[in-house]
């Protein structure tokens, strides 16, 4: 590598630079002045976030970098900026969480720097090897943050659980990547499609292909790799969970976009198989199993596998719509996810804390009207019910696959859509129904800044839907 | 007239009073009256702007008018409303129709009254929308946002079932609706354009038209509702607020059968004639065992629930009769049961404010003590039967005549409908209003009050003079109409000729 090359490499992965020195320095502060520096850490994480998604933003141009490991395009910005929105938002409910209960240490926003430090790599990653290498470091910092309430067994649990799962996860992964490398000599993405022809596949890549997508499957949660979603959501403290049912899931979506789009495209209908077999499981089984469910953070896992079923719908789909509905799929589930946390961080009761069961919320049309407001409208969005956004996001997912002619997949997709109605109307009738058990204490001023916000986004998107659809076509672009 | 936009504005009118209203507080006397008085303004203006839209409307232009078009979501789904003369009369049935439901929650409605109004607003802006929508998109999005107030206002405000009942409303016409949204997309994918107008243009493959039927046949059927999917109606009807009932039965039951006319029989035509055998047995056995069913009803307001849902028989077999006596009379059928079915809803309301009660055999005698309420709701009852003179009977007659033309044994049984309902809809009459005055319950009950009259008059006036006079309703829809069917015959002969240069 000449100098140039290399000076033109570290210019176009400026914004991760920036974010690495930035999490080395706000490690720093934070050992240098101990725990009472959490707020202040936290405070210059949200700074640092916003300034790299400005960089993203103004400083962004495609081009690969460091040998074609690396690359930046449309598509890539965009989910780049998800993930930072993601993890922003969930920055600032770690704030709006610590007024409360100021037991949040330091390291837990240099940790989410450093998640999202691996899951912008991960986004922007052109080969299996730095694929591999910013998945793990997004995954151990996120396994240490699912256990960073460390007094709490369930914390502990949680993070236990995701860490065994997790390296399992990504021991599958790494050994289908292998399989790929040693069935195609390749491990640069394009170089590996040119090495893949339809007719000519081998038995052995076909296992990897498997292997891989099990690998990222566990990531984004998809049936049947989604058991420790449950355990980990409701054991992790609430702003973890928060950070996990957004950011990561962008980040493991890109790749998995990525692979199937760029390095497996010679081979589509070997993986459409698999991607229709878990959206379908994954839909159907976030439908049915959430029906149960009596604590609200284990409701959201299960909507969350099932919104990854309806995401992957979009993936399967193979198309350009298909790639745009996902991307678009993304933005609004991750804004109406948030959202739904941020209201879940304000369930708090005067001397008895944080509670987390649904009938909780018994009453609080009355206790607090805005936020139920704003709750049934997420409730109504996520079931995908128009006007809201929600049903957008579904409404471009289906129909790339009825472009492609997936009928059975769209068919059973929409029809678990019904069944998963059932239990956000449940939400909506304890809270609407019901009456008032106990009032909950005034929520926090960044909670209802993310609450209200994430309202206004999921009834605005039918004013402001042209321009973010058009950036997720132009994102989507970069593919065909 | 067209310059400015008269059907945006009226469809989005009520938000203003729902704007307002969020200004307001209700936990005062004068703050519910407040409230009440911003609702009742607010549908009364919006019904005398939503007039300008039936002066303005051309007679003589079978298409859409008062079009307007913008590009939403940068995806080919278009803003664009229109109406033409098969929608505009809903639209001013709608508008109608809410004053009198805010009228008639003066003081029924008892907890969170600007909820329930913000509620119905915005119902009403949807329903409107469904109605004026000239793309497909943006008439599913206004078709099911509609279930968003309507679960509210059951659950909130209703019975004592009225969760389960919400929850059933809820469910069934979303698991019908979901297909009908596929069917669209492959609509979209097959025609290039989600626009209705281009869409009616367009001509499907058979084949293909018959999986769309079906689709949009399970949304509308579930909608209308169609024997044997009727059951959410019954539940839900009995546990809404009277003036949940009025819009359930006034307008969003015809927003099945709107649908079966602009989508179904427009624009599948040859999957329409295929079906029309299905369809007519379905209508004939609702008409019959509906009517039946309702015979033996206890509770006033399940009645008058199963009593709709026979009417709605006659208007599904009046749409698929195809031609123009059946599909006039089931647009008048329409517009006739949506004012006198929203009436009987609210002449239950008039007893169930006083006594609390929806049983049958709680009444009996009221002739005596309350003789204008039984005036008015036996011109409701006669017109619900379908007597001459009301405007029950036009729409039955012409549905009933367009059947005959079309198959001769299925207006033969449907006729038997007009003497069921006829015995049921007279038994209810007897027990209710005459006998003997003898509950001590019922003898202490007032007369209408000046606010009863205020809603049930008007009914009353329109009943009969849309009885007597029904050319205003036949010159505006006789256009549309008319070019609806030449183009259904067109498309049926060729696909006939089709069929015969194949053999």
């Amino acid at each position: 590598m000449t100098a140039e090359t290399l000076i033109a490499s570290l210019q176009l992965s400026l914004p991760e630079l920036v974010l690495a020195v930035g999490a080395l320095i706000l490690l720093m502060i934070g050992v240098f002045s101990g725990d009472k520096s959490a707020g202040t850490v936290t405070g210059l994480s949200v700074l640092l976030l916003i300034a790299v998604g400005a960089l993203v933003v103004f400083k962004g141009v495609d081009g690969t970098a460091y040998a074609g490991a690396y690359r930046s395009d449309a598509f890539v910005r965009f989910m780049k900026l998800l993930s930072l929105g993601g993890s922003i938002v969930a920055l600032v409910l770690a704030i709006g969480h610590r007024r409360s209960e100021p037991d949040m240490r330091f390291e837990y926003p240099v940790l989410m720097v450093l998640a999202t430090l691996g899951m912008m790599l991960m986004i922007s990653a052109n080969d299996i090897i730095s694929l591999y290498l910013s998945l793990e470091l997004q995954s151990l910092a996120l396994y240490v943050v699912a256990a960073i309430n460390r007094d709490s067994v369930k914390s502990t649990e949680a993070g236990l659980k995701y860490f065994v799962l997790g390296a399992l996860s990504s021991g599958m992964l790494l050994y289908g990547m292998s399989l790929v490398y040693g069935f195609t000599g390749q491990t640069g993405f394009s170089e590996i499609a040119a090495a893949l022809t339809a007719e000519h596949r081998s038995l052995g890549l076909v296992f990897g292909l498997v292997f891989v997508l099990a690998g990222i499957a566990f990531k984004i949660s998809a049936v049947p790799f989604h058991m420790w979603t449950p355990d980990v959501y409701e054991g992790a403290p609430t702003p973890v969970t928060a950070f996990f049912s957004a950011a990561p899931k962008v980040a493991a979506m890109a790749i998995l976009i990525h692979l199937v789009a760029v390095a497996f495209k010679p081979i589509v209908h070997d993986w459409q198989q698999i991607i229709v077999f878990i959206s379908i499981a994954s839909m159907a089984l976030g439908a049915f199993a959430a029906i149960g469910q009596t604590n609200v953070k284990r409701l959201m896992a299960y909507s969350s596998i099932g919104h990854m079923g309806y995401a992957l719908v979009g993936i399967a789909a193979g198309n350009q719509e298909g790639i745009s509905g996902v991307l678009i799929y993304l933005l609004i589930y991750s804004v109406m996810s948030l959202g739904a946390f941020a209201c879940i961080l304000a369930m708090r009761v005067k001397d008895g804390g944080a509670v987390e069961g649904i009938n909780d919320l018994a009453g609080l049309s009355k206790t607090n009207p805005a936020m139920a407001l704003v709750l049934t409208l997420l409730m109504f969005s996520l079931a995908g019910i128009p006007p809201l956004a929600g049903f957008f996001a579904k409404y471009f997912v289906f129909m790339a696959a009825i472009k492609a002619n997936l009928l059975t997949l769209a068919i059973l997709g929409v029809l678990s859509s019904v069944v998963g109605a059932y239990y956000y109307l449940r939400i909506v009738k304890v809270m609407w129904f019901d009456d008032a058990k106990h009032e909950f204490v005034r929520p926090a001023g960044e909670l209802k800044l993310v609450y209200g916000l994430s309202g206004l986004f999921v009834i605005g998107y039918l004013l402001i839907g042209g321009p973010l659809g058009a950036a997720a076509e132009a994102a989507a672009r970069s593919f065909y | 007239m067209t310059d400015w936009p008269i059907l945006t504005v009226v469809t989005f009118l009520p938000l203003v009073g729902v704007l307002l209203l969020l200004l307001t507080r209700d936990d005062s006397p004068s703050g519910r009256r407040n409230v009440l008085s911003i609702a009742l303004l607010t549908t009364v203006v919006t019904f005398a702007v939503s007039l300008f839209i039936w002066i303005g409307f051309d007679n003589a232009n079978p298409g859409f008018q008062m079009v307007e078009k913008h590009a939403w979501l940068n995806t080919g789904i278009s803003y664009a409303v229109g109406v033409d003369g098969i929608s505009m009369l809903f639209v001013i049935l709608t508008t109608f129709l809410m004053p009198f439901c805010v009228l008639a929650s003066w003081f029924a409605v008892e907890k969170r009254i600007k909820e329930y109004m913000i509620a119905f607003l915005i119902l009403e802006v949807l329903m409107l929308g469904v109605f004026v929508s000239l793309d497909i998109v943006l008439f599913y999005v206004f078709f099911e946002a509609g279930l968003i107030p309507m679960f509210i206002i059951i659950g909130v405000w209703g019975g004592k079932d009225r969760v389960y009942a919400s929850y059933k409303f809820f469910l069934y016409t979303l698991l019908g609706s979901v297909l009908m949204l596929l069917a669209i997309m492959a609509m979209y994918w097959d025609a290039g354009t989600t626009s209705i107008p281009e869409l009616l243009s367009h001509k499907f493959p058979a084949g293909m038209q018959t999986w769309l039927w079906l689709a949009f046949f399970a949304s509308f059927a579930v909608k209308m509702p169609m024997w044997p999917v009727h059951t959410w109606l019954p539940d839900a009807h009995v546990q809404a607020p009277t003036a949940g009932s009025v819009i359930l039965a006034g307008i969003l039951l015809k927003l099945g059968g709107y649908g079966f006319i602009r989508f179904s029989l427009a624009m599948f035509p040859v999957a329409s004639e295929h079906f029309a055998p299905f369809v007519f047995t379905l209508s004939v056995l609702a008409i019959i065992y509906t009517s039946l069913v309702a015979l033996m009803q206890t509770d006033i307001k399940k009645l008058i629930a199963y009593s709709s849902i026979a009417h709605m028989g006659y208007v599904t077999m009046g749409i698929f009769a195809a031609n123009v006596q059946g599909l006039q009379g089931a647009i008048y059928q329409m517009l006739s049961h949506g004012i006198v079915s929203g009436a009987l809803f609210l002449c239950v309301g008039v007893v169930y404010d006083r006594m609390h009660t929806r049983e049958i055999s709680a009444y009996g005698g009221l002739v005596n003590n309350m003789p204008k309420y039984a005036v008015a709701f036996m011109i409701f009852t006669m017109a619900n039967v379908g007597l001459p003179g009301t405007s029950g009977f036009v729409g039955e007659f012409l549905t009933l005549l367009g059947a005959f033309r079309a198959n001769t044994f299925v207006a033969l049984f449907a006729a038997t409908g007009v003497i069921l309902s006829a015995a049921y809809a007279l038994w209810l009459y007897r027990r209710v209003i005459f006998g003997a005055l003898d509950k001590d319950t019922l003898k202490s009950l007032l007369d209408l009050s000046a606010r009863e009259k205020l809603i049930l008059y008007p009914l009353a006036i329109a009943t009969i003079f849309f009885g007597v006079y029904p050319a205003p309703v036949f010159n505006a829809t006789a256009a549309s109409v008319d070019l609806l069917l030449k183009n259904y015959t067109a498309a049926i002969e060729a696909a006939h000729s089709v069929a015969v240069t194949m053999n």
